[in-house]
This record gives C-alpha cells, sequence and structure tokens, in this order.
C-alpha cells in the first residue's frame, strides 16, 4: 500500500529510560522555549517598523494556512494543490460581510472558517473516491479555475469584479496606546496561537492517530474499524477552515481582496511552503510561513524568475536530501543534544 | 447554423492540440501511474525553443524538428536524472517532484525568454479563411499535423518492435524484464516521445494563444480533462476525450457559460468524469487488490 508520505520520520516519543523525570525536565525545557518566543513575539510589535510587522502578520497568517493543508496533506495523505481555493473563500467572506454588511472584522472570521470549512466539505466528498493523483489532479483544476469564478459577472456586485474590495483595519481599543497595524499583529499572533493549540491538540490525540493511520494504511484502519470516509471528509473540511481563517486574517492585513491574488500559484506557494516546513509537522507550518513571506521576497530582488526557481529546485532538493523539512532538522537536533546530555 | 458550424470545426482544431497534450499525459501514466503536471510547462518551454530558432533565421519546419529532438531528449533525460530514483516513492514525493519541474521551467523560461507577451508566427496561411470562411488556414493546418502526429505515434506503437516493446514494459513490467526488455529505458523513452509530443502542440497551439511562460496552463487542465474523459489509460481514448473536451469547450463557450468561465468548465468535466464514471468512456475500471 501507498507508505508514509516524505517525511514521516517521526521520531518515536524517543521516551528514555528513565522516562518520567526526563519527559518532566523535556517539557520544561519547551515550555520555557516557548514562553520565551511568545515574549520575543509580542516584544516585536513595539520594536519592528510598521513594514516588517506588515510581513510578520502576514506570515503569522500563512502559517495557518499552511496548517490547515498539513492536516489534509501531511497527516492524512490526501494531497491538495488547491488549498488557495480555501483562503480565497476565507479572504472573500470576511471582505465581503465587511464591506456589504458593515460587519466588525473579529465577527467575520467565525463565518469565514464556517463558509471555507463547507466548500472543503463539498470538495472533501468527491475526494474521498479519488486517491493520490486524481485528488492532487482535481485540486489542481480547481486553484486554475478560483481566479475566473471570482471574476464572474454573476457574482459581480458581492466580489467588486476584477477590481476586487478593500477593505480596513480594524481600530484598536480606544484604551490601547498602540497603532492599529501593531493591533492587528498582536491580534492575528494570538489568533494563530490559539489556531495551532487546537490542531496541536487534533493530531496528538485519537483523530490524529486515526487520520495518520488511514494515511498510512487505509486498509487495516478500516479493518480496526475506522470510518474512512468520515474521518477523510471531516479532516478535509477541518483543514479548509483554517485556510479559510487563514485567508481572512490575509485579507485585513493588505487590506484589500482581488482574484488575481489567488490564483494557482497561491496554493502552490503553500504547498511549497508545507514541503519546506516538514508534511506531517506542526512547528513546520510556523517556519514555511515564514519562508512563503520572506524568501520570494528576498528572491525578487535577484530577478523576477527567481522565486519560482527557488521554490522548485528546494521542492525537488529536498524530497533527495531533506524529505522532513525543516522540521526534520529540528527533530534531528532535538534527538542529538537530548542524547548527549539527556539520557543516560 | 453557421456560426455552430463554425463554432465545431474551431473546437476540433484545438481539440487536436488537448488530443496531443492528452496523448503525452496517457503515455506517461501508462507506464508509472503518474500525471505529470509539468507537461504544460515543458511543452512552453520547447516552444520557446522554436521560437528563438526561428527568430534566429531558422526555416519554421527545421526549427520543428530541432525542437521535437531537442525536447525529447530533454524528456529523456528528465526521466533518467529526476524520475528513475524515485521508482517507489510515495505520490506525495512524486507531486513534489513534478510541481518543482514546473515551477523549474516556468522560472527557465521566463528568465531565459522573459514575460512579455509574444507573438508566434504559424507557417500555414493565416490571412484568407478557408472552407467557405469557416476555418482559418492555421486551425486546419495544426489539426493535419496533430493528426499526422497522432497516426505516427499510432503507427510507432503498433508496428515496430520497439512500440511493442515499450507496450510491453508499460502493461506488465516484470514480465517485459524476464523476455529482455530493457523496461527502465522504455520509460524514459516514453517520457522522451510525451516530451516531443508535447512540443509540437505547444508550436502548434502559440499562434493562437500568443507566446507567454504560462500559456499551457489552460491546455494543460483542458488535457487532464481530455485524458480522463477518454479513459486515463488508454491512449485512444484519450485523444478522442481531447477532440470532444476541445469541441465541448468551444460550443458552451459559445452558447452556454461564456468565455469567463472555460476554465471552470474543465473543472466541472474533471470532477464529473471522476464522480460519475471514474474509468472514463473507454477506459477499463480500475479494481485494487489489498
Amino acid at each position: 500500500m501507498s507508505g508514509p508520505p516524505i517525511g514521516s520520520a517521526r521520531a518515536s516519543g524517543a521516551a528514555g529510560p528513565d522516562a518520567p523525570a526526563a519527559s518532566r525536565q523535556r517539557r520544561a525545557i519547551a515550555f520555557a522555549l516557548l514562553l520565551a518566543g511568545a515574549a520575543v513575539l509580542i516584544a516585536s510589535a513595539f520594536l519592528l517598523s510598521p513594514f516588517r510587522l506588515f510581513q510578520l502578520t502576514l506570515a503569522a497568517g500563512y502559517a495557518v494556512a499552511i496548517l490547515g493543508l498539513n492536516l489534509v496533506t501531511g497527516y492524512n495523505g490526501q494531497i491538495s494543490l488547491g488549498h488557495g481555493a480555501f483562503y480565497a473563500a476565507g479572504a472573500y467572506t470576511t471582505a465581503i460581510l465587511m464591506t456589504h454588511f458593515d460587519w466588525p472584522f473579529w465577527a467575520t472570521l467565525p463565518v469565514a472558517g464556517l463558509a471555507s470549512g463547507a466548500l472543503g466539505y463539498a470538495v472533501g466528498f468527491p475526494a474521498l473516491r479519488l486517491g493520490g493523483f486524481y485528488l492532487a489532479l482535481t485540486t489542481f483544476s480547481l486553484a486554475v479555475a478560483v481566479p475566473q469564478i471570482l471574476k464572474h459577472r454573476a457574482i459581480e456586485d458581492w466580489t467588486g469584479g476584477v477590481q476586487g474590495l478593500f477593505i480596513a483595519k480594524p481600530d484598536p481599543p480606544a484604551f490601547l496606546p498602540i497603532e492599529a497595524d501593531q493591533w492587528l499583529y498582536l491580534t492575528t499572533l494570538a489568533i494563530s496561537a490559539a489556531l495551532f493549540l487546537a490542531a496541536w491538540n487534533l493530531v496528538r490525540g485519537r483523530i490524529g492517530r486515526a487520520m495518520r493511520a488511514i494515511r498510512d494504511h487505509p486498509v487495516a484502519a478500516e479493518a480496526m474499524g475506522m470510518d474512512l470516509a468520515a474521518v477523510k471528509t471531516r479532516t478535509f473540511a477541518a483543514g479548509a477552515a483554517l485556510t479559510g481563517l487563514a485567508g481572512a486574517l490575509g485579507a485585513v492585513a493588505v487590506e484589500f481582496v482581488a482574484p488575481d491574488s489567488f490564483t494557482v500559484m497561491l496554493s502552490i506557494t503553500l504547498f511549497v511552503g508545507m514541503v519546506v516546513g516538514g508534511a506531517a509537522s506542526i512547528g513546520g507550518a510556523v517556519v514555511g510561513g515564514l519562508f512563503i513571506v520572506f524568501v520570494p521576497n528576498l528572491a525578487e530582488s535577484i530577478s523576477k524568475a527567481a522565486p519560482g526557481a527557488i521554490y522548485g529546485v528546494l521542492l525537488i532538493l529536498l524530497l533527495f536530501v531533506l524529505p522532513g523539512g525543516a522540521a526534520g532538522i529540528g527533530r534531528l537536533a532535538v534527538a542529538r543534544l537530548w542524547r548527549r546530555d539527556g539520557g543516560r | 447554423m453557421e456560426g455552430f458550424a463554425h463554432q465545431l470545426v474551431a473546437g476540433i482544431a484545438t481539440g487536436g492540440i488537448y488530443a496531443s497534450v492528452a496523448l503525452a499525459l496517457v503515455m506517461i501514466y501508462q507506464a508509472t501511474h503518474h500525471v505529470n503536471f509539468a507537461q504544460g510547462e515543458m511543452a512552453t518551454f520547447s516552444t520557446y525553443l522554436a521560437w528563438a530558432a526561428v527568430q534566429g533565421g531558422a526555416p519554421w519546419w527545421a526549427a520543428l524538428l530541432g525542437t521535437v529532438f531537442a525536447s525529447f531528449a530533454v524528456g529523456v533525460a528528465i526521466e533518467r536524472v529526476l524520475l528513475r530514483p524515485m521508482r517507489s516513492a510515495p505520490v506525495l514525493a512524486v507531486v513534489c517532484a513534478f510541481i518543482g519541474l514546473m515551477l523549474i521551467f516556468n522560472s527557465i523560461t521566463g528568465a531565459i525568454f522573459g514575460y512579455a507577451v509574444r507573438p508566434f508566427p504559424s507557417p500555414f496561411e493565416t490571412s484568407a479563411p478557408l472552407l467557405g470562411g469557416l476555418v482559418s488556414g492555421h486551425a486546419l493546418g495544426s489539426t493535419a499535423v496533430t493528426l499526422a502526429v497522432l497516426a505516427l505515434v499510432w503507427a510507432f506503437f503498433r508496428h515496430t518492435g520497439l512500440g511493442l516493446a515499450m507496450r510491453a514494459a508499460a502493461y506488465n513490467p516484470v514480465s517485459a524484464r524476464l523476455v529482455g526488455i530493457r523496461v527502465g529505458w522504455m520509460l524514459a523513452l516514453g517520457w522522451g516521445l510525451a516530451a516531443a509530443i508535447g512540443a509540437v502542440a505547444g508550436v502548434m497551439v502559440a499562434p493562437v494563444v500568443f507566446l507567454e511562460p504560462n500559456m499551457m496552463l489552460g491546455v494543460l487542465l483542458y488535457a487532464f480533462a481530455g485524458a480522463l474523459l477518454g479513459g486515463i489509460d488508454n491512449p485512444a481514448g484519450a485523444v478522442a476525450g481531447g477532440f470532444l473536451v476541445g469541441v465541448v469547450e468551444n460550443l458552451a463557450g459559445a452558447y452556454l457559460v461564456g468565455a469567463e468561465l472555460k476554465l471552470t468548465l474543465a473543472l466541472a468535466i474533471i470532477v464529473g468524469v471522476l464522480l460519475l464514471r471514474p474509468s472514463g468512456l473507454f477506459g477499463r475500471a480500475v479494481e485494487s487488490r489489498v
């Protein structure tokens, strides 16, 4: 049967002989690192230039989008090359609610998540019958068709057609002495952190095990009583909802949505981010988000063709030298360090 | 009625292009069960090679021939270097490799030739419409060329020893190896042939859609749809599917959905086929053993 995807070389817990003490120590270190990271991220709101802050806000959104793709492709083995469609659905839901109905930004988020989740369910349903390449092909076609659908005349009154829609950043609450972009950055950070926590909880529990079992050995998983259809469609819906929420966050960060921001390149970029960060890794999604914001930005200063070339070469290179992506390096480093000073 | 006939003929002309690319996809699919997402970008790159040759003063047909040979070599090289080590890799890894190839070819094309939209010369009479105004000279000529290519490919597989060996390698690699066929090289040849067919399709469609690095994206989508409609494991079916999709696209574009939703139509065909008849019109039903 189909093996695990690239980079499912998961370190198997690596619990040493005196597991309880070691794991308590490890947990303390991880927690301290997490706190320090959070402190740095919050402090950057007051230290960085507005442009850098905008980039970080965008990266946080993309990280969530990649997380959604990772649930579907990395953990569940359903290859999606069309997650840009769900990103677009979330972005447009928020933009339409904010411009046509004057909703506040925060109120549009649940709707954006639900709408793109429902779309994901609808796509995931036929996806049940398609494995591997067929699903990749179908989602790829969806991604190619998205700008055309968004431009269509019948929905032009809602979507603004080719021109798209302009939306405004939410104002910070009056009692906080901060700028709108600082406020948006902190909000995005908090929302992303919550979504990451939720996804982490999902994949390390019963449902996460079912998702991975179905990816690695569908027949055995079914024989053990797992409902393949239910798990696959719901995973697809959850992944799409996450990516849709990311779209909403991204839309308000750039204050603008237009059909040509959601071409097939967006879907491919998310896919590249997932592979670079590491398939089937929660932390890898963060690296992926940072990668797809900052690397093309640097590369574009060399030439217009450079970002695509870097993406392409990396995809193929990683395949051969580092299938686990950035998360693979991380796991390797942790395993090495831990053996040196902990363990025995 | 004349409008209808016009759309029908135009549909057959574009259908020929889709049929060629669909055939290229099926050739790789049959042998390896991989769908080559980079097929379109590879063809675009080949088309630029032909354009550069024509700009450099080469006669049109010589440029086409040279491009076909160059593309064949590139296809063989890609199979040998990239795909061969991945023969037993999981699907996600193969998709990664194809998307990587697609991005690389797209950037190489853009970096060398630029992103400007350029006209591409046609060797056929383009000014005066033929057959009582029904069809342009280029449409007629490109249909003839694609039909000739398809006939050649058919004859190759049907009537030559090498063609038979390639079919055997795709159909049953283990037994083919046992009777002395070098299966690995047959796969590489398949890639080369697919790249060459794609090159012809690219050169034939370029005068219509104009030359730019993303020109084959839509064509690739229709070729997917055509291959699936005809049955992705059946070359003749895929060709028929390609022509059918071309006709449906033109008729639906004119009478049903309008030009703005043409790509969405390809998506609808793909989803429809996969939902209603996953093996396509002429394909064999797939059974999987566990």
